[in-house]
């Protein structure tokens, strides 16, 4: 949604520059266990995204007044890395990354169940190693498959994905492209065995009739990397006995 | 392991997969029932014992009990007690009462400083998780030598072994002092050989005390065991 101007984003064939069909999803890898130092860790490479999600604790929640009586606060830091797009990006927190470090930790904290450690934190770190519109949706993915594999009580995995419209058209997982001329971005956490909504943002505009062909286009893409993240957290202890 | 199905298959689930329908079922830990439906909560075993369903996690933080035996660090000092990283989601508080010697209120400090490694037992874990350590006790005192390495808490019973089997021949391979912590931090004491191993023992159990082929990977490791090497 950050350009103007008569891009074409859409072939005379009715596919997507890249090929995809409009329901089409980027191909999404994800590896769990990645980092030996973490509690958990997860990477997720989604279309030209690269994402790495590190999980430290439950541990002592410091500064002391950070702490909640009844529950864990989650502590997420979101950021990219200065070489993840073709513009250098200045390192350190800015205003972008304070929003979704702020999104995520409140759609992790309604999946993981905070009240089991109460007077601790969670500490999620997600950097974008390399960034290709969807970087916040690679990122709460990622999350959710390193805090499973910590050993994080959760009531489901969450899964990020996005659609947005393009020329008209409601897509499914917009490219970078996409995300800079199209006309809507729509991404959304969902909770994939429940069908719950986790977090929703939407940048542009969407009629009701393209929200709810946008949202079916999310669940199921979700559907289909919820698949790809069980069989992450499978394969990496595969062999085990218990 | 014990596993309470034997025979069985044993079922990898993970936070929120549906693992059986709840009526006339008992939820364990790492479960919870949803819409009669039981389902897991963590990544892990699923385990059926006596109509009880639960999960056992393959990854889980130290929670901690009354009478444990634990690895622990100094974190905070202050005038009358200490703070302890326990490897838990909550502090340790050793206070001077507690403590081996006869410490005088701000005196603290001269006994134990910030990164000192006591070998202690948790007194008591109240309903809100505040946990009191000892070092009143047999064994329980500072640990000015050695080093200090970690396994997942899931895998403690691996390290130990039936009836303290697999960690007596770590300690017979490597000539060293062993000490688990419930809290999942090993103490490792001996010469540089004997510790340099026991990290590779350590780190096995890390990477592969779930899985099937450890006691085999163990066995070739002990072969490179200095005691091995010397005779």
């Amino acid at each position: 949604m950050g350009g103007y101007g008569d891009v074409k984003l859409l072939r005379d064939d009715g596919l997507r520059l890249d090929g995809r069909k409009l329901d089409e999803m980027r191909p999404v890898t994800i590896e769990a266990g990645i980092l030996p130092a973490a509690d958990g860790s997860a990477m997720v490479t989604h279309g030209l995204n690269v994402a790495v999600a590190a999980v430290y604790g439950p541990m002592e929640a410091h500064p002391r007044k950070i702490q909640r009586q009844d529950r864990a606060v989650i502590d997420v830091r979101y950021n990219m890395a200065p070489f993840s797009t073709s513009d250098r990006i200045r390192p350190g927190f800015n205003r972008r990354s304070r929003e979704i470090s702020k999104v995520t930790a409140e759609a992790l904290e309604s999946v993981v169940l905070v009240e089991r450690y109460p007077r601790s934190k969670i500490r999620v770190e997600i950097e974008i190693l390399a960034a290709e519109a969807g970087t916040r949706c690679a990122g709460i993915t990622a999350a959710s498959v390193a805090l499973a594999d910590a050993g994080i009580p959760m009531r489901d995995l969450l899964v990020g994905v996005a659609s947005g419209k393009v020329e008209d058209i409601v897509v499914l997982d917009l490219d970078k492209a996409e995300d800079n001329y199209g006309q809507a971005d729509l991404p959304v956490g969902i909770l994939p065995n429940t069908g719950e909504i986790a977090f929703l943002q939407m940048d542009g505009d969407l009629s009701p009739d393209e929200y709810n062909l946008a949202m079916e286009y999310n669940f199921k893409a979700a559907a289909e990397i919820h698949e790809i993240m069980v069989d992450a957290l499978k394969r990496r202890y595969e062999g085990g006995e218990n | 392991m014990s596993n309470g199905q034997n025979g069985a298959e044993l079922r990898l689930v993970t936070p929120g997969m549906a693992i059986g329908p709840s009526a006339g079922m008992r939820v364990g830990s790492g479960a919870l029932a949803q819409n009669d439906t039981i389902i897991a909560t963590r990544l892990g075993w699923v385990k059926h014992l006596n109509n009880t369903v639960s999960v056992d996690p393959i990854n889980s933080a130290y929670m901690p009990r009354s009478g444990d035996l634990i690895v622990a660090t100094v974190a905070e000092v202050r005038n009358n007690l200490w703070f302890m990283n326990i490897n838990g989601p909550f502090q340790g508080l050793l206070p001077m009462s507690l403590a081996p010697w006869k410490v005088e209120f701000g005196a603290a400090r001269q006994h134990m400083g910030i990164g000192d490694v006591v070998l202690a037992r948790v007194q008591e874990v109240d309903e809100c998780h505040n946990v009191v350590l000892t070092m009143k006790g047999v064994g329980l005192r500072r640990l000015n030598q050695g080093s200090v390495h970690s396994v997942p808490i899931t895998h403690i019973e691996r390290l130990r072994g039936e009836g303290n089997a697999t960690i007596q021949r770590l300690r017979d391979a490597c000539d060293c002092r062993i000490i688990v912590g419930e809290n999942g931090k090993v103490w490792v004491d001996g010469d540089a050989d004997g510790i340099a191993w026991a990290r590779q023992a350590i780190d096995l159990v890390h990477t592969s005390g779930h899985k099937k082929s450890f006691e085999a990977e163990l066995s070739a490791l002990e072969n490179n065991a200095p005691k091995n090497g010397d005779a």
